[in-house]
C-alpha cells in the first residue's frame, strides 16, 4: 500500500510548522494537567467524582487508548504537558532557541540506562497500585506531580527529554503500539540527508532544537522512540521530513531484536489480562487483595501479577518455540516473534479500556460541573447520574476488538515468522488461547 | 527577547498561576462538614457554633458512602449526603444549648458514634425546667440481671386479657406501669383465680392499654431507623451489623485496639421473654437513654426526645405481647 504525504497539504505543513499552534495545545494541556494536581489534592476524596481521577484515568486513558494510540501512534507526546516545564528550562525558551542557552548539566543518560527497561519498571510499580491510584484522589494527585517534577529534574541534569525516553511509565507502551499507528514521521529522501552539513534535525539549529528525543530522523524507521514534537520539520534545511499517512503497523514488519522492547510486549498483555481477570472477573478475593495494597493478600498478588508477566507467558511462549528449528538464537528468535503479541496486545487493552470506559463515562459530566467536589454546577451537568453507556454494543465490540486483535497478530506472525525464517504455528496458537482467554474473561 | 516569546512566558505563568490559585480559593471559600465512616473520623469538624434566631446555613459532603444528617431532639426529617455531592441544609435554632447530630444512614459498624455537636448560644425564650428521667428517680441499677423467672408458654394475647382484666387488682397509673416489669405484674395477679395463661394474657392487655396505635407506630419507626441494625427488624438481636458487632467484641480480646471495641458484644434480642419481661418501661428508658457504656449500644439521650423513647419502649414490648391490630 502506497503511503499519503500529509505534509504536502499547505495547510497541515504550516500548522506543523508553525510553533503557535503547538503552544496553544501545550498551554491548554499544562494548565489541564496543573489543575488535575490540585483537584486530586484538595478535591473530594471521592474518586468518582473528582476532576483527577474522572479526567486523567477516564477521560484521558480513554482516548489515549481507544484512539490516541491506534490512530495517532504517539500523537498524545506530541502535545503531553509532562515533560514541557523541564524542556521550556533546558531550552531557555518556550518558543524558537534563544541567543544565549542556559547552562544546565547536559549530560548524557548512561548506557546502561539507555533503554526502556527502567518505564517498564516504572509502569509495573504503578499498575501494582493501580487499584488505589485509580480510585484516590490524593495518589493521582501526588503521582501526576511526581512524574512534572521528576521531568523538570531529568531535564536539568541530562539532555534532551530524558524522562520520555527512558522513564515516563505511559510512553514505553505507547511507544511500543505506536508502530501499529497509520501514522508516521518519515524523511523523504536519504540522499539529502546523507549530504546534509551539521545534521540540524539532530544537532539543532537557529530554527530549532535537536531532536529532543535524541533519535537521529534521518535514520528513523519506525515509530516508537519519536515523539511527533516536530522539531525536526522546523530545523530541517532541505525540507525533508514528511509526516505520512501508511497502512497500520507498517513498523511491524521489521521486528525488533532488543529484550527491553520484547518484555515490555508481554508486561502489556499480561497486564491486560490480569486486569481484565482482577477488575471485571467475578472473584471478588482477587479484588480485594488488588485493593488492600501493603496486605499479605495484596503481595500474593502483586507477585502473581509478576510471575504471570515475566515467567508464565514469556515461559510458554518460550516453551512454544523452542522446537521450532532454525538458526537464529533463541533470544533473537523470541525477540522477533513477540513482534506478533503487539497488535494482540493493544487490541486486548482496546477491549479492557471499552468495558472500563463505557461504564464510567457518565461520571465525566457530573466531574466537569463539580471537578473539586464543592457543589459547583458550572454547565448544570453536576447531577448526570451514573449510568453505563451503550451497554448493549459493549460485547459485540469488545468481541470485534479481540478478533480483529488476533487476525492482526497471527498476519504479524507470518510476517516475523518469515523474516526468521520458522513457521509462525506456534505464535499463531500462543495468540489464539491468550485470545480465548481474555474473550472469557471480558465476556 | 522577542515579543512573541515574552508574551508565551506571561501567558504561561499566569495560566499556571490561575490553575493554582483558582482551586485554592475556591476552595478555601467553601467550608464543606466531611462526613466519613466513624472509623476514619466521623465529622470533621464535629463541633458547630449557632446562635439562637440565626439561621444556620451548613454544607455537607460525604467521603466515603451514604450517609444522612438529622439532629436530635428536633423535629426535622433527615437528610441524605451522597459522596463527592454537596449538600445544603439550613437549620434554625429557637433555644441555646447543646444539641447532638448524628448519621441517620447505617454507613458501617460503628455508625452510631457518627455523632458532633451544635452549641447554640444565646437566650432562652422559655426556660424549661430540666425533669429528672424516671429511671434516675427509681434509683434503677440498668446493668443489674433482671431476667423473669417464669415466662408464659407462647406470646401472651391482648385480646384474650381484655375480658379479664377489667375487675382486677392493677393500679391504672402510668406511674405504675412504667415502673413495673410484666413479670412484676403478672405476680401481683397471684392471688386472683386465673391460670397462668390468663394472668399473662391480662399483663399483655395492661401493656397494650398503655400505649396507642400511634405511639406504636412512631416506635416502628424510630426502630426501624435507628435500632434494626444491630436489634433486627424483628427484633431478635441478628440485625446486619450483629456478628461484626460480636466479632469486634472477640477480637477486642485478643487486640492492643481493644480501647475502641471494648466489651463490644452481640445485640441484645428483644424476643427473648426472659430477659423482655423482666425489664419495666422505665428500665428501657433508662437503657435507651444512656447507652450501653461500651457494648455497642450508643447512648440516645441526646437524640430522642422523652416521648420518642417512651414510644420505642412501648414499641419493643410488641415483640412479647400479641396487641390488637
Ligand atoms: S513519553 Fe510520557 S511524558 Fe513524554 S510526552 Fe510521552 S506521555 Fe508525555
Ligand atoms: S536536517 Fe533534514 S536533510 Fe539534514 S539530515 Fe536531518 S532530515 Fe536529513
Ligand atoms: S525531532 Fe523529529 S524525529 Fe525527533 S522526536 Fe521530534 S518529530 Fe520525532
Amino acid at each position: 500500500m502506497a503511503k499519503i504525504e500529509l505534509t504536502r497539504i499547505p495547510f497541515i505543513k504550516n500548522a506543523l510548522k508553525s510553533r503557535y499552534p503547538q503552544l496553544a495545545v501545550f498551554i491548554v494541556m499544562l494548565i489541564g494537567y496543573i489543575f488535575a494536581i490540585l483537584a486530586g489534592l484538595i478535591g473530594t476524596p471521592v474518586g468518582s467524582h473528582n476532576f483527577s481521577i474522572v479526567f486523567v484515568w477516564i477521560a484521558w486513558w480513554a482516548i489515549l487508548i481507544l484512539v490516541a494510540v491506534p490512530f495517532f501512534g504517539r500523537g498524545w507526546c506530541a502535545v503531553c504537558p509532562i515533560p514541557l516545564p523541564g524542556e521550556w528550562l533546558q531550552h531557555g525558551a518556550v518558543l524558537s532557541p534563544p541567543d544565549k542557552r542556559p547552562k544546565w548539566l547536559n549530560l548524557r543518560v548512561p548506557k546502561m540506562f539507555r533503554n526502556i527497561w527502567l518505564q517498564n519498571i516504572s509502569y509495573l510499580l504503578l499498575a501494582l497500585f493501580s487499584s488505589v491510584l485509580l480510585t484516590t484522589p490524593n495518589i493521582t494527585g501526588i503521582v501526576l506531580a511526581a512524574m512534572l517534577f521528576a521531568a523538570i529534574g531529568l531535564s536539568t541534569v541530562f539532555e534532551r527529554r530524558a524522562f520520555c525516553r527512558y522513564l515516563c511509565p505511559v510512553g514505553g507502551f505507547i511507544g511500543l503500539y505506536s508502530q501499529t499507528a497509520p501514522i508516521e514521521l518519515r524523511i523523504k529522501d536519504k540522499q539529502v540527508c546523507v549530504t546534509c552539513e551539521g545534521k540540524p534535525c539532530y544537532n539543532g539549529s537557529s530554527a530549532g532544537y535537536g531532536c529532543p528525543w535524541d533519535v537521529f530522523p534521518g535514520g528513523l524507521t519506525k515509530n516508537t522512540y519519536c515523539g511527533l514534537c516536530m522539531e525536526c520539520i522546523r530545523t530541517c534545511p532541505h525540507d525533508n521530513i514528511a509526516v505520512n499517512l501508511r497502512p497500520f503497523s507498517a513498523d511491524l514488519a521489521k521486528p525488533s531484536t532488543r529484550m527491553d522492547e520484547a518484555f515490555k510486549a508481554f508486561i502489556m498483555l499480561g497486564s491486560a489480562i490480569v486486569y481484565a481477570g482482577v477488575l471485571l472477573g467475578p472473584w471478588g478475593m482477587f479484588k480485594d487483595a488488588a485493593y488492600n495494597v501493603g496486605s499479605s493478600a495484596w503481595f500474593i498478588y502483586a507477585i502473581v501479577f509478576l510471575a504471570i508477566i515475566f515467567v508464565v507467558l514469556p515461559g510458554l511462549f518460550t516453551l512454544g518455540i523452542l522446537n521450532t528449528k532454525n538458526t537464529l538464537p533463541l533470544k533473537q528468535r523470541f525477540a522477533s516473534l513477540s513482534t506478533a503479541l503487539i497488535p494482540l496486545g493493544l487490541m486486548f487493552w482496546v477491549a479492557f479500556s471499552l468495558s472500563f470506559v463505557l461504564t464510567n463515562a457518565s461520571y465525566i459530566l457530573a466531574a466537569l460541573s463539580d471537578p473539586l467536589g464543592l457543589g459547583w454546577n458550572l454547565f448544570g451537568t453536576a447531577n448526570a447520574a451514573w449510568q453505563p453507556m451503550l451497554t448493549s454494543i459493549l460485547a459485540p465490540a469488545q468481541t470485534l476488538a479481540l478478533v480483529v486483535g488476533l487476525v492482526w497478530s497471527a498476519r504479524t506472525a507470518q510476517k516475523s515468522a518469515n523474516e526468521a525464517g520458522t513457521s509462525s504455528m506456534p505464535v499463531v496458537i500462543y495468540c489464539f488461547v491468550a485470545t480465548s482467554l481474555m474473550l472469557w474473561l471480558l465476556l | 527577547m522577542k515579543r512573541a516569546e515574552l508574551i508565551s512566558r506571561i501567558l504561561i505563568v499566569v495560566g499556571i498561576l490561575l490553575a493554582v490559585g483558582a482551586p485554592l480559593f475556591f476552595w478555601a471559600r467553601t467550608p464543606l462538614i466531611h462526613a466519613r465512616m466513624a472509623e476514619d473520623g466521623g465529622w470533621n469538624p464535629d463541633v458547630i457554633q449557632a446562635e439562637v434566631g440565626k439561621p444556620l446555613h451548613l454544607k455537607f459532603t460525604s467521603d466515603d458512602v451514604v450517609h444522612g444528617f438529622a439532629v436530635g431532639q428536633m423535629d426535622m426529617q433527615s437528610v441524605d449526603i451522597l459522596p463527592g455531592k454537596v449538600t445544603d441544609i439550613t437549620l434554625n435554632f429557637d433555644e441555646p444549648g447543646i444539641y447532638t447530630f448524628f448519621c441517620t444512614r447505617w454507613c458501617g459498624l460503628n455508625h452510631w458514634r457518627m455523632r458532633g455537636t451544635i452549641e447554640v448560644s444565646g437566650s432562652s425564650s422559655d426556660p424549661e425546667p430540666a425533669t429528672v428521667p424516671l429511671y434516675v428517680s427509681l434509683k434503677l441499677d440498668l446493668d443489674a440481671p433482671h431476667d423473669a423467672p417464669v415466662v408464659p408458654n407462647g406470646k401472651p394475647l391482648a385480646i384474650s386479657g381484655q375480658s379479664l382484666e377489667t375487675n382486677l387488682p392493677i393500679d391504672q397509673s402510668a406511674e405504675y406501669y412504667r415502673s413495673h416489669s410484666p413479670y412484676e405484674v403478672f405476680e401481683s395477679l397471684q392471688n386472683t383465680p386465673l391460670t397462668d395463661g390468663q394472668r399473662w394474657n391480662a399483663v399483655a392487655y395492661f401493656w397494650q392499654s398503655n400505649t396507642t396505635s400511634e405511639s406504636l407506630a412512631n416506635g416502628r419507626q424510630l426502630y426501624a431507623q435507628n435500632c434494626a441494625a444491630c436489634h433486627g427488624e424483628n427484633g431478635a438481636g441478628n440485625g446486619v451489623f450483629a456478628d461484626d458487632l460480636v466479632q469486634a467484641g472477640e477480637a477486642s480480646m485478643q487486640s492492643m485496639s481493644g480501647a475502641m471495641n471494648m466489651m463490644m458484644q452481640a445485640p441484645v434480642d428483644f424476643t427473648d421473654p426472659r430477659r423482655m419481661l423482666g425489664a419495666s418501661p422505665a428500665l428501657l428508658q433508662g437503657k435507651i437513654l444512656r447507652g450501653g457504656m461500651g457494648t455497642g449500644m450508643p447512648m440516645w439521650g441526646s437524640i430522642f426526645t422523652e416521648q420518642q423513647i417512651w414510644d420505642l419502649t412501648a414499641y419493643i414490648y410488641s415483640f412479647q405481647f400479641e396487641y390488637e391490630k
